[in-house]
């Protein structure tokens, strides 16, 4: 029997009244990988944060190295050997790679200035360590996303964690980038750090995990082996039911071609991007992060400068210099930023929902009746979980967010609908949804595309797929040619144009 | 207990001013038997018109993010114009018509140059502003060769002296101003645009919001209400002092934006709490003239609830 590293005892959490986690019991051992899933809701978000000290238990003992622990702060829990990775980085980005891991708890030399050479000396070894070559002193706005969870990694282990925390650390990562996670990850397990691993992609669970914890709805459901069980038990925990078929049947597309876009180029970003989209098609675009789909997007939709090619829309040139313009020729874009780019967080359903097609609900004054009344159709058409129409979103759930973002898009009424990522971040009941969603626009003859980094949900659902490298298109994918291997084939450049 | 439930889930940040404005106005019914008189009231209400309308404009620059000071010296030069037109086109009815459009004008250009630099040429709200009014003070004192501006007008100060139903015309004038803004921003396209621009841009720009657009209109709202506001404070002395027109507008405006809730970083607010705001700071005024403290302390007490309504708003949350 291996050494416990942390046991949690009847941990309950109540916010206002409502209970979000209901006696909860488990136990981590030294040096082993504990995944919890559940969906958004369940109470994941909130277990971690008792454990690193954001929130406090409303009863319920953690017992850290076998000492009851009381862990008042995220300061607090650093101290003791718990660090989180979290989804958002805590990262300043003004500042460089050095400054940040040590932010805090800089090493200063006798006169009382900082020792800036130790330090510099300290990230490099750190570096090392993580086999990664980032300069201690490139600042943090100059680094990729996976870059910068790296320095989360060093700032974690800087502070000689025993117990890592990562909260959906893949979401942001290239399928590249997430074995060089996993490399670290097993590296620091065989270091004797215990990690706890959320994520929704449950092959990841499999793959990394030694054990992983179910929750739903606040309560703990089952605690089990990795290698006694496999995705699809690990699904049904989750739902509490059998999933039947995640993805609808495919529609297929009219030949009818409603989106010519002709050598679209963007200085330093793309290149000569030319494709059609028919009408009713789902057409994916795939690629590694960084080929330039979301730029792509953009540029169509006007929000980036082109600097050169055209763009015509049933057979028509249009004239797209600003977002408005884009509304107007019924193009909707949906991001995949859904809090920087998608959604007011500080406002509530309505205001969201009609934010883009307030012009259709107001001649002067606005018509908050004709508006509400929009709303509420589309809680109930997309089933969006809302207290009311006027709680704000930022005490949505990811899924519930996701779904105002695609009603903001949809009520501009578009033909063609861009989709940027459909369900990062959001579980597996909402994807499922969504994805229905999107077979149900394609019927009503809206034409869409989704760029999407999950290989699942490209070849699941489009009928075409273009594959992106460098800001060039280097392949097209036929519905029966679409595989995994066929798209890392283009997206890695091993086949077609580069 | 019951009691406490309903004190915890009472909405303060929509009544906090309110609240805050009852008390005050118990407290000062209590100490003082003149305050209640109608005729202090009303020169309270009468007194707060001036930089509660320019506040009403501050409000939405405020709520889209941005700040501007150069309110103070913009009320100056734009009075001391207005006085130029005024005496230039003979002092009657006519005259005063010209010179309050004259004075719109100016203020909807000055505002609109504020906003361009600070749209175009991306310059901090707060700097563009800040050297605006150190322009506009300037220019003053230039044209006025730093003296006086005179209206030789006679019926000029009925404007700001006289009364319509008992009560003052700038406070009429603030009143139906601040209806006006409370439309504007609650129940039009405009007012749903600056809070989304102030809450968060690129979700406004990604929403097919000209977010440069209705930043700059911010400004030119807030030019046109310092020009109303100079208009009632000239027509009312009849005449511009260059050098102390409107000192420290700037800052009684703002301090009733952010009293009335509206926080500095943007995104939401209200015009009632303005409203709230600048009442506020009138009572406090008023109160310390009558219990005679001295007026170089009055500014310290005015600093203090500025501090202290912020304070109170952010532990709310």
């Amino acid at each position: 029997m291996a050494e416990i590293l942390l046991k949690a005892e009847k941990i309950s959490k109540e916010f206002s009244g409502v209970r979000v986690l209901n006696n909860i019991d488990f136990q981590i051992e030294k040096g082993k990988i504990f995944g919890i899933i559940g969906e958004n809701g369940a109470g994941k978000s909130t277990l971690i944060k008792i454990i690193s000290g954001i929130y406090h238990a409303t009863s319920g003992e953690l017992y850290f190295e076998g000492e009851k622990a009381s862990i008042k702060s995220p300061q607090s829990a650093k101290e003791i050997g718990i660090s989180t990775i979290p989804q958002e980085f805590n990262l300043i980005p003004e500042l460089n790679v050095f400054e940040n891991i040590f932010l805090g708890k800089e090493y200063v030399r006798k006169n009382g200035l900082l020792d800036k050479k130790l330090m510099v000396e300290k990230t490099r070894e750190l570096m090392d360590e993580l086999k990664t070559d980032i300069s201690p002193f490139a600042r943090i706005s100059d680094l990729s996303v996976a870059q910068k969870q790296m320095v989360e990694f060093a700032k974690a282990l800087a502070y000689e964690s025993k117990l890592l925390i990562m909260d959906e650390p893949s979401t942001v990562l290239t399928q590249n980038e997430i074995e060089v996670l996993f490399s670290i990850v097993k590296r620091l397990k065989e270091k004797n750090v215990s990690i706890i691993y959320i994520s929704h992609k449950l092959k990841e669970i499999k793959e990394l995990c030694d054990e992983f914890m179910v929750l739903r709805d606040g309560e703990l459901i089952a605690v089990k082996k990795t290698s006694e069980s496999d995705e699809q038990e690990m699904a049904t925990l989750m739902v509490g039911r059998e999933l039947s078929q995640i993805f609808p049947e495919k529609v297929k597309p009219e030949d009818e071609i409603v989106l010519k876009v002709e050598t679209i180029s963007v200085d330093g970003l793309l290149r000569d991007v030319s494709f059609e989209l028919r009408k009713g098609e789902i057409l994916g675009f795939s690629g590694l992060v960084g080929s330039g789909r979301t730029e792509l997007a953009e540029a169509i939709i006007g929000v980036r400068k082109r600097s050169g090619g055209r763009i015509f829309k049933n057979g028509k040139e249009l004239k797209i210099r600003t977002s408005l313009d884009a509304v107007n020729n019924k193009i909707a874009y949906l991001s995949e930023d859904r809090q920087g780019i998608g959604i007011l967080t500080n406002y509530g359903v309505t205001e969201n929902i009609t934010l883009t097609s307030l012009r259709n609900y107001s001649r002067i004054l606005i018509n908050h009746r004709k508006e509400r009344e929009k709303a509420e159709f589309y809680v109930k058409e997309f089933d969006i979980k809302a207290a009311s129409l006027k709680t704000k979103l930022e005490f949505f759930s990811g899924g519930n967010q996701q779904k105002v973002s695609l009603a903001k898009s949809l009520d501009t009424q578009p033909d063609i609908f861009i989709i940027d990522e459909p369900t990062r971040g959001i579980d597996v009941n909402a994807k499922r949804e969504i994805y229905f969603f999107i077979k149900k626009l394609v019927e009503d003859g809206i034409s869409c595309i989704i760029i999407s980094s999950e290989m699942e949900e490209i070849i699941g659902m489009c009928n075409r797929v273009v594959v992106m490298r460098n800001g060039r298109i280097s392949g097209v994918i036929e519905e029966r040619d679409i595989s995994e291997q066929e798209i890392m084939f283009y997206a890695t450049g091993i086949k077609g144009v580069a | 207990m019951n009691l406490i439930k309903s004190l915890k889930k009472f909405n303060y940040e929509k009544y906090g001013p309110l609240i805050a404005l009852a008390v005050l106005f118990i407290i000062s019914a209590i100490t003082s038997p003149y305050f209640l008189k109608t005729r202090n009231l009303l020169n309270i209400l009468r007194q707060v018109s001036y930089t509660g309308i320019i506040g009403l404009g501050m409000t939405f620059v405020i709520i889209g993010g941005g700040i501007d000071l150069s309110v103070g010296s913009m009320t100056a030069l734009i009075g001391g114009l207005t006085i130029l037109v005024l005496n230039s086109a003979g002092g009657g009815v006519g005259a005063i018509v010209l010179a309050i459009l004259v004075a719109v004008l100016i203020g909807a250009a000055v505002g609109a140059a504020n906003g361009i630099v600070i749209t175009k040429a991306r310059v901090a709200p707060f700097i563009v502003t800040l050297g605006t009014m150190a322009i506009f003070r300037s220019l003053t004192l230039y044209i006025s060769g730093a003296g006086e501006f005179r209206s030789t007008s006679n019926i000029y100060p009925e404007l700001g002296m006289g009364s319509f139903l008992e009560i003052p015309i700038p406070v009429w004038i603030f009143g139906i101003l601040a209806f006006v803004s409370w439309l504007i921003l609650n129940h039009t396209r405009y007012g749903r645009y600056i809070c989304a621009v102030g809450s968060n841009e690129k979700v406004a720009d990604y929403s097919a919001i000209n977010v440069n657009r209705v930043k700059f209109i911010s400004y030119i709202i807030v030019g046109i209400a310092t020009a109303i506001t100079a208009v009632l404070l000239s027509s009312r002395l009849n005449s511009i002092s260059s050098s102390n027109a409107g000192v420290n507008y700037e800052m009684d405006a703002i301090a009733a934006v952010i009293i009335g809730g509206t926080a500095m970083s943007g995104g939401s607010g209200t015009i009632i709490g303005t409203v709230i705001g600048a009442i506020i700071l009138g009572i406090v005024n008023n109160m310390l003239n009558m219990l005679g403290v001295s007026p170089y302390l009055q500014g310290t007490v005015k600093g203090l609830v500025i501090i202290g309504a912020v304070l109170i708003q952010r532990k709310k949350k």
